[in-house]
C-alpha cells in the first residue's frame, strides 16, 4: 500500500507569494492580515468606547480584557503605580492575540507571529521602553549599578554575576522574549500542518485509518487555542516585569 | 574505484541525512532540560497553591513566568535546529 506522504518544505508553509507591490513594499498574505489585525483592534477600541452604563456584546469583551490585564497582569508585577501603563499592555496583548488567533481560524490558518518579523518589531519596542525608563527613574549610572550589581550578592561574586547579567539585560532577554512568541506560534503551525496533512493521506490510503490522527488534530486545534492566549499573555506578562524592574530596582 | 565515484556520488545525500540527524540530536538535547524544568515549576506551584489556596493567584503568575523562562531553552534548540543546514 502506498501513502501520498508528502510533506512539504518548511519554506512552503510560511513563506507566501507577493500578492502586489515589489521589492520591501510587497504586499502578502501576512501583511494583509496584520492590516487586519489592525483593523480588528481599532473597530474593537471604538466599538468598546460607548461606555454604556449596562455593557453589552464587544463592550462586555472589551472590560472583560481591560480588567485581565490590570488585575492579571500589571498589579501582580508592577504594581499600582504600573496602572497608566495599561493602554499600552492591553494594546500589546489583544494584538499579539488577534495575530495568533488567525493560527486556528479556518480559510485563514497562519499566525503572524510565525514570521520573525513581527515579534522582533515588538521585542524592539519592549526593549527600548523599559531601558529608557530605567534611565529615567534610576539615572544613567544608577541604572547600571542596579543592572550589574545586584544587591546582596558575596562582592568576589561580582566578577562572574555583573557579565551575565550584562547579557541578559541587553541579549538574553530580547532575544528570548521574541524568540519564545516566535518559536511557539511557529510549532504549533508546523504542527497542524503536520497533522492535516497525516490524516489526509491516510483518509484517501485507508479511510478508517484517519480516523485517530484526525480526533488528535481537533484536540491540537483546541490545544492551540491556548497556547495562543497563553503566548500572548507571557509577552505582556514579560514585559509588564521588565518595565517594572526598570521603574523599581531591587534594594 | 568504482566504490570511490559511488561515494562522492552519494556525498550529498550522506550530508543531507547527517543534517538531519544532526537536527533530531540539537532538538532532543535542547528539549531534555526544559522537559524536567518545567516539570518541577509546575509541580512545585501545584504544592503551593494546595497548601495555601488563598495564594493560588500569586503562584499562577509566578509560574507562567517560571514556565516561560525555562521553556525558552527549549525553543532555542528549535529555531537552532531549523538554522542548521547540510
Amino acid at each position: 500500500m502506498h501513502l501520498a506522504l508528502d510533506f512539504p518544505p518548511i519554506s512552503h508553509l510560511i513563506r507566501w507569494p507577493t500578492i502586489f507591490g515589489s521589492g520591501v513594499w510587497a504586499v502578502n498574505k501576512v501583511v494583509l492580515l496584520e492590516w487586519l489585525a489592525v483593523i480588528l483592534l481599532i473597530w474593537f477600541f471604538l466599538a468598546a468606547r460607548k461606555g454604556a452604563l449596562v455593557p453589552s456584546g464587544v463592550q462586555n469583551v472589551a472590560e472583560a480584557a481591560v480588567d485581565f490585564v490590570r488585575n492579571e497582569v500589571i498589579l501582580q508585577t508592577i504594581g499600582p503605580e504600573g496602572l497608566n501603563w495599561t493602554p499600552f499592555l492591553l494594546t500589546l496583548f489583544m494584538f499579539i492575540f488577534v495575530c495568533n488567533i488567525f493560527e486556528v481560524i479556518p480559510v485563514i490558518q497562519m499566525p503572524v507571529n510565525a514570521r520573525m518579523a513581527m515579534p522582533f518589531f515588538m521585542t524592539a519596542i519592549v526593549f527600548f521602553i523599559y531601558h529608557y525608563l530605567g534611565f529615567r527613574h534610576q539615572g544613567f549610572f544608577g541604572y547600571f549599578k542596579s543592572m550589574l550589581f545586584p544587591p546582596g550578592v558575596p562582592k568576589a561574586l561580582y566578577l562572574l554575576v555583573s557579565p551575565i547579567e550584562f547579557l541578559t539585560y541587553f541579549f538574553t532577554r530580547p532575544l528570548s522574549l521574541a524568540v519564545r512568541l516566535f518559536a511557539n506560534m511557529l510549532a504549533g503551525h508546523l504542527l497542524l500542518a503536520t497533522f492535516a496533512i497525516l490524516t489526509a493521506a491516510l483518509f484517501t490510503a485507508t479511510y478508517i485509518g484517519a480516523v485517530i490522527p484526525g480526533a488528535l488534530l481537533v484536540a491540537l486545534y483546541g490545544f492551540e487555542v491556548l497556547v495562543s492566549v497563553l503566548q500572548a499573555f507571557i509577552f505582556t506578562i514579560l514585559t509588564a516585569v521588565y518595565i517594572g524592574g526598570a521603574i523599581h530596582p531591587e534594594h | 574505484m568504482h566504490a570511490l565515484m559511488l561515494a562522492a556520488q552519494n556525498a550529498g545525500e550522506l550530508q543531507a541525512g547527517l543534517t538531519a540527524v544532526g537536527r533530531g540530536i540539537v532538538y532532543g538535547g535542547a528539549a531534555i532540560g526544559p522537559g524536567i524544568g518545567i516539570g518541577i515549576v509546575v509541580g512545585n506551584a501545584i504544592t503551593a497553591s494546595a497548601r495555601q489556596p488563598e495564594a493560588a493567584g500569586a503562584a499562577r503568575t509566578t509560574m507562567f513566568l517560571g514556565i516561560a523562562f525555562t521553556e525558552a531553552l527549549a525553543l532555542f534548540g528549535f529555531v537552532l535546529a531549523f538554522i542548521i543546514s547540510g
